[in-house]
């Protein structure tokens, strides 16, 4: 146990001591946020150019409806024939031009109209011009079965639907998509560290082979001992590395929140302020209320659950797939041979992101994602992804979370128990690459 | 109990490729053991089923009168073929982290690392990282790192490779010197001159067997063959060699006429030179007469011959 600890202790100092993961602890997160901001900045650039529709009525219709918004203003012709019209707007360099025919009858007039452009233009262009076109259309036949033009405006109003759960929590619009999104967020974390540290095991374990100070260190400790201690050395090198960017991150968004003016004390009581949040409320305008709903529904997320479960999750899948690591890095002799290796292991990895992002996101109880939240090898992805729903009631049933526990669990001391030996054989064959089959010999040994 | 380790009928197999077969030696307590033969021969494996890194398919190992087990760890030194060292690890580091793998605790390794660094004179070695020192000056390391928590029996297999000629020689008197404070030492090389001077015992290993075992001495003895180099100064050296030619086995014979020497080996039918002498020194004067003990090398190429002529 001793021995263990000092292998622990010696693995982690090698990897926290090392420049590059100093360098990529503080950076990596500034280079997150940097990227993040610099995506938003430039879509922000990319969709700031103004748009000028030209735009040609002859009918008596549609005189009030092209007004200029934020984006697309309208220039109107007048006394022209069609084909000046054309010209003109092409030579301006205009998006485009709306063509509104004289005729006697709307639905006519409609039907006749037509946008001409350069190129076939985007739909963010159309939709705007299709809206108009749609409204007067569907006031022109209510009024033609009766209804006002006053009533048509008061029926117009916009609605959403109120959502709440069976257990009577008011629930808002958009919080599942969140929610998918950060469980979505700890499954990809899953996989990154674990493509990321189970790369630093095999690593470490390619190095002892190379530097020949492995038989040095196993005429002292089992194989086992040292490679265990090896992976949970490197895991906790990883997981100071998390530490840090959760606690940093958390101080962010405390700040965040704090700059913004949400009210964090709601916490404390937080069934009453969502049931009925403009009670305790000051009078503030209503977006700020909508964000504060959620951001109170962001902090309602069982966070303690799903951060025990993450740990859980993580921990036995960690296990299992940097034991495998180790196994090929004790294999090989060098990096470059154990890309054939590698690529069995990342398979499951991304097929367990892509299920997750694409069948959990649209259905977390379906059946493609329960059994892909049970079966080991992709079970710490994918669960983690339906996890942010909730245990129990209208979220993750209990039972399968044990049973993807229990069979992780089972994977893990079957694989380790493979990893182990192949890892005792392979530290001290040297020379050629192995075949599978002769891998298959080494259990045998 | 005067064995430091008995291998009892070790047998070990990798897949269909039989290790080491049927393997049985004694290795005395307080000597140098030369554990000989070709690559491939099975040296390493029973090395390795020594230190407990492999563990043989049937056959027992005794160490120091018990069966062997994982805390004799602490009582073994290895010095493995294949060494080395964390490149990015600091000297002094590194041999604390060996040196408690092996059970000892960290204050004692520090002192008794003190007096190694001391001996060979490299205190200031240790802030320093492996990859920058030299093979030679990593190898020290490595030898220090090795006998650092004084083990009962060390182990060195290959000691000398990656050591120029005067380092080689520091680490032989420091193995010599261990000897003599009452370690056992097994010595494996695939080189059999440098055994001559070190091993007191030897046993000779060849494709999986031991084919040979014992003191060197006695196996000389027992290889020897009666061929003796003689060198006589005297007139008609020709005349004299057909002369005795008739009576005994000569070979390589040489006669300078300018010097008057006369230069061959004899093949004796006993060990009793007595009246081969008394021919020799009436007829001339005898200026050496020596008896050709076979090196290490022989005895183990005529055993190997012998052994596969059998089968």
């Amino acid at each position: 146990m001793n021995k263990l600890f000092l292998i622990i202790r010696r693995e982690y100092l090698a990897k926290v001591r090392n420049k590059s993961f100093v360098i990529m602890t503080f950076l990596s997160p500034i280079l997150m946020v940097g990227m993040i901001v610099l995506i938003a900045y430039l879509t922000k650039i990319n969709d700031s150019q103004k748009r000028i529709i030209a735009v040609f009525n002859e009918s008596n219709y549609f005189s009030t409806d092209f007004n200029t918004t934020e984006r697309t203003s309208y220039i109107f012709f007048k006394d022209i024939s069609l084909q000046a019209a054309k010209d003109s707007t092409l030579s301006l360099g205009f998006s485009g031009l709306l063509h509104i025919p004289k005729r006697s009858d709307l639905e006519e007039v409609a039907q006749n109209s037509y946008f001409y452009s350069k190129d076939a233009p985007s739909n963010i262009v159309l939709d705007p011009l299709e809206d108009i076109f749609e409204e007067r259309l569907r006031q022109r036949k209510l009024i033609d079965i009766g209804v006002s033009t006053e009533e048509f405006t008061t029926i117009n109003d916009r609605f959403e639907i109120n959502i709440a759960t069976f257990t009577g929590e008011q629930n808002i619009k958009g919080i599942n998509e969140m929610k998918a999104f950060i469980g979505g967020g700890f499954g990809y974390l899953i996989m990154m560290f674990i493509i990321i540290y189970g790369g630093f095991v095999m690593r470490s374990v390619i190095e002892e082979k190379t530097s020949r100070i492995i038989e040095v260190i196993i005429s002292s400790v089992k194989p086992f001992q040292l490679m265990l201690g090896k992976i949970i050395g490197t895991s906790l090198a990883g997981i100071t590395q998390f530490a840090i960017w959760i606690i940093s991150a958390s101080l962010l968004l405390f700040g965040v929140f704090l700059v913004f003016g949400i009210d964090l004390t709601g916490l404390s009581d937080p069934s009453a302020i969502t049931t009925n949040p403009m009670s305790s409320m000051s009078p503030m305008p209503t977006t700020t209320n909508a964000m504060q709903l959620y951001a109170l529904e962001f902090l309602q997320i069982p966070w303690f659950m799903l951060i025990s479960l993450f740990l859980v999750y993580f921990i036995l899948g960690y296990l299992i797939y940097s034991s495998i690591y180790a196994a090929i890095g004790a294999a090989v002799d060098n990096e470059t041979d154990t890309q054939q290796f590698i690529f069995p292991i990342i398979l499951p990895l991304m097929l367990a992101i892509y299920v997750g992002f694409f069948s959990v996101f649209s259905n977390p109880n379906g059946p493609i994602a329960v059994g892909f939240s049970l079966f080991p090898l992709t079970s710490p992805i994918v669960m983690l992804m339906r996890l942010p729903g909730g245990i129990g009631e209208g979220g993750v049933p209990l039972w399968q979370v044990i049973l993807s526990i229990v069979f992780l669990i089972v994977t893990f001391i079957g694989i380790v128990w493979l990893a182990a030996k192949i890892y005792r054989v392979g530290i001290l064959m040297y020379g050629k690459k192995p075949t599978y089959k002769e891998l298959y010999k080494w259990l045998k040994y | 109990m005067n064995d430091i380790l008995v291998a009892n009928n070790v047998t070990k197999k990798f897949g269909n490729q039989i290790a080491l077969n049927n393997v049985s030696l004694a290795i005395p307590k307080n000597s140098i053991y030369g554990l000989l033969g070709p690559n491939g021969a099975g040296k390493t494996t029973l090395i390795r089923i020594i230190n407990q890194i492999t563990f043989p398919d049937s056959g027992e190992v005794i160490f120091d009168g018990e069966l062997l087990q994982p805390h004799h760890i602490a009582s073994i030194g290895y010095l493995p073929e294949e060494r080395g060292l964390y490149k990015s690890m600091k000297v002094g580091e590194q041999a604390l982290y060996l040196a408690q793998l092996k059970g000892l605790s960290k204050s004692d390794a520090k002192q008794k690392l003190k007096y190694w660094f001391d001996k060979f004179e490299i205190g200031d070695w240790w802030n320093r990282k492996i990859q920058e020192l030299s093979k030679g000056m990593a190898q020290k390391i490595q030898f220090i790192v090795t006998v650092l928590h004084e083990p009962k029996l060390l182990i060195f297999d290959e000691p000398f490779s990656g050591f120029d000629p005067i380092n080689a020689n520091i680490i032989k008197d420091e193995i010599i010197k261990l000897k003599e404070k009452g370690t056992s030492i097994i010595f494996s090389t695939h080189r059999m001159e440098s055994v001559e001077e070190l091993c007191e015992y030897i046993a000779l290993l060849h494709n999986a067997e031991k084919i040979l075992d014992g003191r060197l001495v006695d196996i000389k003895k027992q290889y020897k063959n009666n061929m003796f180099r003689v060198g006589l100064e005297l007139e008609n050296g020709e005349n004299f060699l057909k002369l005795i030619s008739d009576k005994f086995d000569i070979s390589s014979s040489h006669y300078d006429v300018n010097s008057k020497q006369l230069d061959f080996t004899v093949q004796l039918p006993t060990d009793d030179t007595r009246s081969f002498l008394a021919l020799l020194s009436s007829k001339s004067s005898i200026n050496n007469f020596v008896e050709t003990i076979p090196t290490a090398n022989d005895i183990f190429i005529q055993t190997v011959q012998r052994k596969t002529d059998h089968e």
